[in-house]
């Protein structure tokens, strides 16, 4: 890989798109294996009564892990290899600022139910990503769930996750 | 005329206040969703699918498909007026839309994209009406073979006629296949990849997997971009738009050429959003001033709406019809037939005519009150947008939470939901493209029957697919379409091998 690296691309530290792809396949072709492996045991064969359980889904692995294969050699050696970057660090950060607080959310959902979950989560990026003042915090993030409460609990009767405190409101 | 009776009583179904409001409430949710980034048709509906639940299966389906025709509506408006496709059949709409609309001529572009996306939409509507009862009343000869190989030609002409790298598409679509596996299988009574864990036993929802690959992957996408909103003011009142529909008329050829292909590209699964681009280039090489294209002509915003819009429409031929859908949106609909108990298929032109006539009903009537609330009501979604993307990021990502979780109250989707969510934003980083996992995904259990049943028939050999020349010939074309890049690959070089002493002579 160290041949023809592009002179006129500015030195930034992080991984080529080429460099990801081969990843993601490597990664896919273990996907297709374990798929296999699994639907080998099932029967991946001709049972006694006609195709086994694991006939289609056998095969379906088998074609995953050989197009992972094309793809990997593809995006390491083809003529066509990305080398911009897959991500730049100034991008990667509002990614994250999202994925991480998300992650933190959906365990909050599973702790304290999913109406305070939301009004914490609204609040906190209103106040981190668009520094608004408290008023405007409060009534937006305590607003939208209630809104979400009436609809679900109230008009639809779809029962979503709750917490202590909607107990303790008698739901 | 059996039909036309069939469609007046399709109107009788729908003519009742309750349908005509959840027809309303459709399209406005569907603008919305259209409009704002992160939500879009596919996941929109996903997550409004466990709320229609408790209604009638036909006011169900009349909401959720105005939702489909809103969404398709809105985002011609973030193309206009932000130069920001809210959809991904809207990008070759910013092309001509958004000069348009920096030369102060928003209203004129889209009251066009509306009209066009109409003229589209209406085309589509009858090509299902007069072509959707025969294409049933022809399936109804199918047997197994018959449909796992018109799936086949479905998913073939995915990967031949995908702009994508052909491997990408097979991994794709395959990994949709594989997901639908997972859990029960309906045959044998086994457990396939749950991997001891009791809680994969129901397998990965369908919805779940759309709004995570959708909802999450989008607004993390949009979030490195570092969206802002900066758009040209739109006000829209009576005079411009019947001095736009004066001018319409004019470009009369584009918008049946647009209406044609969009047909072609929404019936064979090629999509939305190929459909636009090949109406706007289509436009582009029969004009008399080419060049002028990109600087902000009417034609140029009319072309790629009315296709787009025709092709989202046509989609839903196949799936009513075959129980095949054309399009990811078409496949969540699908979905929502199975969830209400209706086996989508050319059977339910036959035990279920009120639901289907009412249907296609409801596509008119819900087109031209589409067209109508879009355009009085354009400033008020335009105004949506200018509020800060902190504020609507996470009233998304709660709404996809809800909507993830609603499916089946199940904790464990919403963890999905984020799973998906990451695998979407890398997938489409990669150059993978999602609908075919989606279709894959829906259409999974169905294919492997089809073909478990088949395999049954003859024994476990592959001629059945040739045994008769119905299915012979469908099996054919798939391959031909499968092979389809190769081909032409072929025959370009047969042809450069014939030009070339020519041209050496003329010199």
């Amino acid at each position: 890989m160290e041949q023809d690296k592009s002179p006129d691309n500015t030195p930034t530290k992080g991984l080529s798109i080429g460099m990801v792809d081969a990843i993601a396949a490597a990664v896919l072709f273990i996907v297709g294996a374990v798929m296999m492996v699994d639907n080998y045991q099932r029967g991946a064969g001709w049972a006694i009564d006609g195709p086994g359980a694991g006939y289609f889904p056998f095969r379906v692995g088998l074609i995953i892990s050989i197009s992972a294969a094309v793809i990997f050699i593809q995006s390491l050696f083809g003529k066509e290899r990305n080398a911009a970057i897959f991500v730049r660090k100034e991008q990667l950060k509002p990614v994250l600022m999202v994925l991480v607080p998300t992650g933190v959310y959906v365990l909050a959902i599973q702790l304290i139910g999913i109406y305070i979950a939301s009004a914490v989560f609204i609040a906190s990026f209103m106040r981190i990503m668009g520094k608004y003042g408290w008023l405007k915090i409060a009534l937006v993030s305590v607003g939208v769930s209630a809104i979400f409460f009436w609809l679900f609990e109230v008009l639809f009767l779809v029962p979503l996750p709750k917490g202590p405190l909607e107990t303790w409101f008698g739901y | 005329m059996e039909d036309l009776n069939s469609l007046l009583h399709g109107f009788s179904v729908v003519l009742t206040w309750y349908n005509i409001g959840l027809m309303l409430v459709g399209i406005l949710l569907g603008v919305i969703i259209g409009v704002l980034p992160g939500l879009g048709g596919p996941n929109g509906v996903a997550i409004l699918l466990p709320l229609t639940f408790t209604m009638p299966p036909t006011s169900a389906i009349i909401m959720l498909s105005c939702i489909y025709w809103g969404a398709l509506f809105g985002g011609a408006i973030t193309s206009i007026l932000f130069n920001i496709p809210g959809e991904s059949h809207s990008v070759a709409t910013t092309f001509d839309g958004y000069p348009l609309a920096q030369q102060g001529r928003a209203a004129e572009a889209l009251t066009s994209a509306f009209t066009g996306s109409f003229v589209g939409a209406f085309a589509g509507v009858l090509l299902i009406t007069f072509l959707a009862p025969l294409v049933a009343k022809f399936a109804l000869k199918f047997g197994p073979p018959e449909f796992f190989a018109v799936y086949l030609l479905t998913f073939c002409s995915f990967i031949g006629m995908g702009k994508e790298n052909p491997f990408k598409i097979v991994i794709s679509m395959m990994l949709g296949f594989g997901l639908a596996a997972v859990g029960m299988d309906t045959m044998t009574g086994q457990l396939r990849m749950t991997f001891g864990w009791s809680e994969l036993l129901r397998g990965f929802d369908f919805l779940v997997v759309v709004i995570g690959l959708f909802g999450i992957g989008e607004i993390l996408l949009t979030m490195e971009e570092g969206l802002a909103f900066k758009g040209k003011i739109a006000k829209i009142n009576a005079k411009v738009v019947f001095e736009t529909w004066a001018k319409l008329p004019r470009y009369w050829l584009t918008l049946v050429r647009s209406a044609i292909i969009g047909c072609w590209m929404g019936v064979t699964p090629g999509g939305a959003t190929a459909a636009s681009f090949m109406g706007y280039g289509m436009a582009k090489r029969f004009s008399k001033e080419p060049d002028k294209f990109g600087t902000g002509l009417l034609e140029g915003v009319i072309a790629p709406e009315t296709a787009a819009h025709a092709s989202g429409t046509s989609a839903l031929l196949p799936m009513l019809a075959l129980g095949i859908p054309g399009s990811a949106t078409a496949a969540v609909l699908l979905s929502g037939l199975m969830i209400w108990g209706l086996q989508p298929g050319p059977m339910l032109f036959i035990e279920q005519k009120d639901f289907v006539w009412g249907l296609i009903a409801s596509m008119y009537l819900g087109n031209i009150a589409g067209l109508m609330v879009v355009l009085t009501t354009v400033p008020l979604f335009a105004a949506i947008l200018r509020i800060s993307f902190s504020i609507i990021a996470p009233i998304i990502i709660v709404i996809c939470a809800i909507g993830a979780f609603s499916v089946h109250s199940a904790m464990l989707d919403i963890w999905f939901m984020v799973l998906f969510g990451v695998v979407g934003y890398f997938f489409k980083k990669l150059g993978y493209p999602l609908a075919p996992m989606v279709l894959a995904l829906v259409l999974g259990d169905k294919l492997e029957d089809a073909f478990r049943q088949t395999m049954l028939a003859s024994r476990g050999s592959l001629t059945i697919f040739w045994s008769n020349g119905l299915v012979g010939s469908i099996t054919t074309l798939a391959l031909v379409m499968l092979f389809w890049p190769l081909i032409t690959l072929l025959l370009k070089k047969i042809k450069l091998a014939y030009s070339r002493p020519v041209a050496a002579q003329s010199k």
